[in-house]
């Protein structure tokens, strides 16, 4: 009951150029990044947006590669929306938003090479360093791909390598730290009653017609691409909604002072 | 601001197709008005009737109108109504006041008496709610249990060219092949008599080619050639 | 970043592997209503890349507790066979079929009436019987068409088609050795022949410029999309009455 009548008030708001929260269409909330917070992580970082609250933690193992890339390590992209950051999350399986997240996050690491995976080989064929990116959200108010795929670049621009013994990794020991030679950012841009707007929360978020996530590299280049959402863009829209995941790209990348 | 047709009466049409355009030609069933188009939002024939602009689909399920004569199944009871499969993404109900005239008493009366699970039923759609909550009346002079006989499915919008203009397609088919047949609205259609096996394939032949011209000649052919 | 079997350049003389030009479809195969007992069904070709649709309902909902009181609700499931690629696809849920799953019912819900049919359920399912890349497009395609096949009330068909990059160049209808071997892939879902994108994935490096020329050319390609399967959708129902014409 609560979830229509905030959608009706949100896209009566949003129509008439308005935010619940007075901010403007495309400004971010107040955005928070620690770095370093999980001890037992290689790398890890906690990302608040609004009331937003998402921890990655990276995690190294030793592994075999794939097939077809034998002498590359393997990066892997997890996201649990937590039971305990909304009461609409259940326990259980991913669910299809869930797998979303992850897969959005997992390609703009992935497409920006920003991991050097040939650097990340130990014996050709045979052991590959596997990095385990694991997003777990700890408070639900919207935005979770812009939040997780912040969080996870800076979790890995903070990771460290552990030494290996033979077989046996020494967690704890640092080797050298993970090489991060890109800082890839997903932002994404929703519509709601016909505008576009950044960054929005829950509210705003149920009463989207569609969401459109660009994700850019340093160069302003853009590595992934992703539309959610029942609704369309027109041509139009989507250069908008390119062109201000180029700005604000730079923008939180700054805030990584990177 | 001008108003055009842009299709005739039976134009086979695709749904997003620009049926008319401007403020006096109104979207009925099957059509949408898209700012100042009239569209369809179905595949099927175009039926036109003073301004308004319809689409006879070749295709769906069946949603019940109050009024329609249905077949149905039961297939559940409780004390006093039983739930009817209507061939619908929506379930009927059936109180026991629709159906019997009698005084019961529920305490001494297993309602299965009347009609059991697995029964076949002739019945009329009393209501049809805005949730859609659908009751059946057997209060029809056409309204009983079927017994015997087989059941064949059609698509629902196919059955006014089963029956055909004042029911003449189905007359035809009765006669000629000595069949009692009844058609629910629904798509269900009960057979039962000498040639059922020629009056299935006449149906079939209609539910395949329902759209096309010339189809009640076919049809009669059919039913010449084989009935000897 | 040389993988395994690349081939040397994905461009000869200024045509594809296959001989295409940069902005050919593979040949296209439609069929409509070609399932005896899905409500509705299609399947759709891109060359050896080989999608079947198939819709069930609109059906009495279950679990009861997902139902919505004003509008049907829609399940789509996307699947790949387990022979539809040279190595043995291990059957059952995938992340990247729980993804597409998800991608495909966004834009096939963009255009289905859902209003006129509360509380009931609609079923998708998309099978790649075969995979030449460009998968997801094919099977929206081929969805679009069960939908109308299944007499289910749509605004408009929608159209897909993918776009790449390849040796720099941007192509149309990317098939699988420039899907592997090549820089960009890009899956863009329209209404019709509007200018409304209602699916696009990108994965691969392009440039701003790079974007709105891929958009467009997708557009171009989608307008194509459309009038086969226009075409598809007349052919299978003709009602006869030009030749009836003709022969007076």
């Amino acid at each position: 009951m609560k979830k229509s009548m905030n959608k009706s008030f949100v896209t009566r708001l949003v129509g008439k150029g308005e935010r619940a929260d007075g901010r403007q269409f495309d400004q971010f909330r107040e955005i928070k990044i620690e770095t370093g917070v999980i001890k037992t992580a290689e790398g890890s970082a906690r990302v608040k947006m609004g009331k937003t609250e998402v921890i990655v933690g990276v995690k190294m193992s030793v592994g075999e590669p794939y097939p077809d890339i034998p002498n590359e390590g393997v990066l892997s992209v997890n996201a649990e929306l937590s039971p305990l950051s909304s009461p609409q999350f259940e326990p259980g399986p991913p669910t299809e938003e869930g797998v979303e997240i992850a897969r959005v996050i997992d390609r703009g690491i992935r497409e920006s090479k920003c991991m050097q995976v040939e650097k990340l080989c130990i014996e050709p064929n045979e052991k590959v360093w596997r990095v385990n990116v694991d997003l777990h959200v700890l408070d639900y108010d919207g935005n979770l791909i812009d939040a997780g795929g912040l969080a996870a670049i800076a979790a890995l621009l903070t990771t460290n390598i552990p030494k290996l013994d033979g077989d046996k990794v020494l967690y704890g020991e640092v080797d050298r730290p993970l090489e991060i030679k890109d800082v890839p950012i997903p932002i994404t841009t929703t519509k709601i009653s016909g505008k576009l707007l950044l960054d929005p929360n829950l509210d705003e978020q149920d009463a989207a017609q569609a969401r459109i996530t660009l994700t850019s590299t340093k160069d302003g280049n853009f590595c992934s691409i992703q539309k959610g959402g029942r609704g369309y863009f027109t041509k139009e829209e989507i250069e908008k909604a390119a062109d201000l995941s180029i700005l604000k790209g730079k923008e939180l990348r700054q805030l990584l002072s990177v | 601001m001008e108003s055009e047709l842009f299709v005739n009466e039976r134009e086979l049409v695709i749904p997003g197709q620009t049926l008319a355009k401007g403020l006096d030609y109104l979207p009925s069933s099957g059509c949408f008005r898209d700012n100042n188009e009239v569209k369809a939002k179905l595949l099927g024939l175009v039926r036109l009737k003073d301004r308004f602009v319809s689409i006879v689909p070749l295709a769906g399920v069946y949603i019940p109108k109050p009024g329609d004569g249905v077949i149905g199944f039961v297939k559940d009871m409780q004390t006093s109504l039983w739930v009817i499969d209507i061939n619908s993404p929506y379930d009927s109900i059936m109180l026991l006041g629709q159906a019997v005239d009698e005084y019961i008493d529920l305490n001494k009366t297993d309602i299965s008496m009347f009609y059991d699970i697995g029964d076949v039923i002739y019945a009329k759609v009393l209501s049809v709610s805005k949730s859609k909550s659908v009751h059946l009346t057997m209060n029809d002079y056409r309204a009983r249990k079927l017994i015997g006989g087989r059941i064949m499915k059609i698509t629902p919008s196919k059955v006014p060219r089963l029956i055909g203009r004042e029911g003449s397609m189905i007359e035809m088919i009765k006669d000629k092949t000595k069949t009692q047949i009844i058609v629910g609205q629904n798509g269900i259609v009960w057979l039962k008599g000498e040639k059922e096996a020629l009056a299935v394939k006449a149906v079939l032949t209609i539910e395949n080619e329902s759209h096309t011209v010339g189809l009640t000649d076919r049809i009669s052919e059919l039913l010449e050639k084989e009935s000897e | 970043m040389t993988k395994a079997g690349a081939p040397e350049k994905l461009i000869i003389d200024g045509k594809r592997i296959d001989g295409r030009g940069f902005e050919e479809f593979r040949p296209i195969e439609i069929k409509v209503a070609n399932l005896k007992n899905a409500g509705g069904s299609a399947s759709f070709k891109f060359g050896n890349t080989f999608a079947q649709a198939a819709i069930f309902g609109p059906q009495e909902m279950h679990p009861r507790h997902l139902l919505d009181p004003q509008k049907a609700y829609i399940k789509c499931r996307y699947t790949m066979a387990p022979f539809s690629t040279k190595e043995r696809i291990r059957p059952g849920r995938s992340r990247r079929g729980t993804e597409i799953s998800k991608v495909s019912k966004e834009a096939l819900a963009s255009v289905i009436f859902l209003e006129d049919y509360p509380k009931t359920l609609i079923n998708i399912y998309i099978e790649i019987l075969q995979a030449d890349a460009t998968t997801r497009c094919a099977g929206l395609n081929a969805a679009s068409l069960a939908l109308v096949d299944a007499g289910i009330p749509i605004k408009n068909l929608i159209t897909s088609c993918s776009v790449g990059k390849i040796d720099g160049q941007i192509v149309l209808d990317v098939d699988g050795l420039e899907d592997n071997y090549g820089d960009v892939d890009m899956a863009i879902g329209m209404i019709g022949n509007e200018n409304k994108y209602v699916l696009l994935q990108m994965d691969g490096i392009i440039t701003r410029e790079d974007l709105s020329k891929m958009l467009e050319l997708a557009k171009t390609g989608c307008s194509k999309i459309f009038e086969l399967e226009k075409n598809a959708l007349t052919e299978k129902y003709k009602t006869g009455e030009l030749n009836e014409e003709k022969h007076e």
